[in-house]
């Protein structure tokens, strides 16, 4: 008896212990950067034209990928929250594999795809001339495929948790369709869609593995930050590699943080 | 109708499940905490102690330097597993005088690691557990060196040429350094770091001619696989990725006044785990079987 009330105790030293154990394995890589990281030149590595390339074309391709997601991602969810016919299992079993896949494997199978010999690519190229890798459309289509299932995801658990009679309420008090998805749905389930929209760009953000197969490494076209990183680690420019990082730290780091405030305020 | 809706959200029924599931079972849920903090503090340990033996590793390496001019010698009494760093353009060559080698040598395992000569000296100055580096380039062993990384001399083992590989029967009709100059055509090298870039980039050099490239790989497999998928039209790689792939792509000869030329060599590392077994590898592909071995990939012997 005296044991159940002591496990109600909220305190449980194991716990802390571990719980503390987690937390500053998170804390030192951060802290490990932040004292490795070459202060005296951050400045000017940041700020070369190759690093403002980069950052650019990250951003660019980023928030292009994070668009395609909500214009493609968002009916796609809807027809797996809602939709009836057979295979939406399978369906949703492929849209999410990008998530559990290497994004190397990825990459290959887009080239496999929508290279220049792909199944799509190859009458793409001899119909329109339009060859996606080693382009800038490229990296987007890299980062979509990688990125989007999250979206998709977020977005169709939205759909399916938000509660559908006040819908029918809606429809019931007259108002039309666009009507009850502007004025009902859409506030409902936004905290969803905003949670998707960010998970999914800093996916995008990050993105390396298939974006350096698909699109190939060109500084100035399509070397994204985590590529220009990769390079410059590899090239023995560890100085320029941690200060790059720290950009995209930064970066990730508002954006995370700006996330909890706003779903915490999304959901009351 | 807005004021209806925070109530019905993700938060209440998350509060439901988590508070009906506390019932259950706190200790299950420590035990699986307990488990798996086990586990990580076990490979922390295994981390720890394997870092903690490589001092010994390394001071006996720096003995067995000393005799790794006559390590033949010492071949029957090398055991256990010699790990290799060696650039991607050997992967064929040194797969087979792996092989070779092992058989040579009962008991004795040859891991391999193959990536470009540049990130390979990276992963070594930052404390890589490799017992042999064999680069594409002196300039990257030089990293190595220069970072007290290596121990003894680095011997020269083969050489290489550059050659234009292009997509299989040549639907592009190049014949030329100059025709990759065309915008038309998709070039892709190694990035300048690697040594087949800096391979590229004299070949550019001496034909006189600027390429402007789709893409700067980070290995000559890399450039390989773009062209033999035919992503890319052409690339520049050594004499022997054109023959490895014979069937896959086309090579495209570079006259030698325009072509270069890089030197691999071969350095037993300083804090090699296994320093006699290195020796015996760096001794075998230097000797007559490594280095038939490596002529019939068509590398060229040492200057």
């Amino acid at each position: 008896m005296t044991k159940v009330e002591q496990q109600k105790q909220p305190f449980n030293p194991l716990l802390a212990v571990l719980a503390a154990l987690a937390a500053l394995f998170f804390v030192f890589p951060l802290i490990g950067m932040i004292t490795g990281a070459p202060w005296g030149n951050v400045l000017s590595v940041i700020t070369s034209k190759s690093s403002l390339d980069a950052l650019q074309l990250s951003l660019i391709a980023s928030l292009s990928s994070t668009a395609l997601a909500l214009l493609f991602g968002f009916p796609l969810a809807w027809l797996l929250a809602r939709g009836q016919f057979r295979g939406k299992v399978l369906l949703r079993g492929l849209v999410t594999l990008p998530m559990v896949l290497p994004p190397v494997v990825g990459g290959i199978a887009l080239l496999l795809a929508y290279g220049r010999r792909g199944i799509i690519g190859e009458p793409m190229d001899k119909a329109f001339g339009i060859s996606l890798p080693f382009t800038l459309a490229g990296v987007i289509v890299a980062e979509s495929f990688v990125a989007m299932p999250f979206f998709v995801i977020t977005a169709e658990s939205g759909l399916r948790s938000m509660n559908r009679r006040l819908e029918d309420a809606a429809r019931s008090l007259g108002a039309r369709r666009l009507t009850v998805f502007r004025r009902v749905t859409l506030p409902l389930i936004w905290p969803s869609l905003a949670a998707g929209l960010v998970l999914t760009w800093a996916r995008a953000l990050g993105e390396f593995g298939a974006t350096i197969t698909f699109a190939g490494n060109l500084p100035g076209k399509t070397q994204t930050m985590p590529l220009a990183i990769y390079i410059s680690q590899s090239s023995g420019k560890t100085d320029e590699a941690i200060a790059l990082s720290l950009i995209l730290v930064l970066v990730s780091l508002v954006v995370m943080i700006f996330r909890r405030q706003s779903s915490g305020a999304g959901a009351g | 109708m807005r004021e209806n809706v925070p109530p019905s959200g993700r938060n209440g029924s998350g509060g439901v499940v988590s508070r009906s599931s506390r019932l259950r079972g706190p200790r299950r849920h420590i035990r699986i905490l307990a488990a798996t903090g086990a586990a990580v503090l076990g490979v922390a340990l295994a981390a720890c102690s394997s870092s903690s033996s490589s001092p010994a590793a390394s001071g006996a390496s720096s003995a067995g330097s000393a005799s790794a001019g006559g390590s033949a010698s010492a071949a029957g009494t090398i055991h256990g597993t010699v790990v290799v760093f060696a650039a991607t353009s050997l992967t064929e060559a040194f797969n087979k005088i792996g092989a070779q080698f092992e058989a040579a040598h009962p008991g004795v395992t040859v891991k391999f690691n193959y990536n470009g000569s540049s990130s390979l000296a990276t992963s070594i100055n930052q404390g890589a557990p490799a017992d042999v580096f064999a680069s594409a380039a002196p300039k990257n062993m030089e990293t190595v060196t220069s970072a007290g990384n290596a121990s003894g001399t680095p011997q020269d083992f083969a050489t290489n040429t550059g050659e234009i590989m292009v997509e299989k029967g040549n639907p592009k009709n190049i014949k030329t350094v100059s025709d990759l100059a065309n915008p038309a055509i998709k070039v892709v090298v190694c990035a300048p770091a690697v040594p087949c870039g800096a391979v590229a980039t004299a070949i550019f050099k001496n034909a006189g001619v600027t390429v402007k490239p789709v893409s700067e790989e980070q290995n000559v497999g890399g450039v390989v696989t773009k062209v033999t998928l035919g992503e890319a039209d052409a690339g520049i790689v050594y004499v022997t990725d054109v023959k490895a792939n014979e069937g896959k792509a086309t090579g495209v000869a570079i006259p030698a006044d325009q072509n270069d030329t890089t030197e691999y060599p071969i350095a037993e590392l300083k804090a090699a785990p296994n320093p006699s077994a290195a020796a015996a590898f760096i001794s075998y592909v230097l000797g007559t079987q490594g280095q038939q071995v490596l002529a019939s990939f068509g590398f060229q012997p040492p200057k």
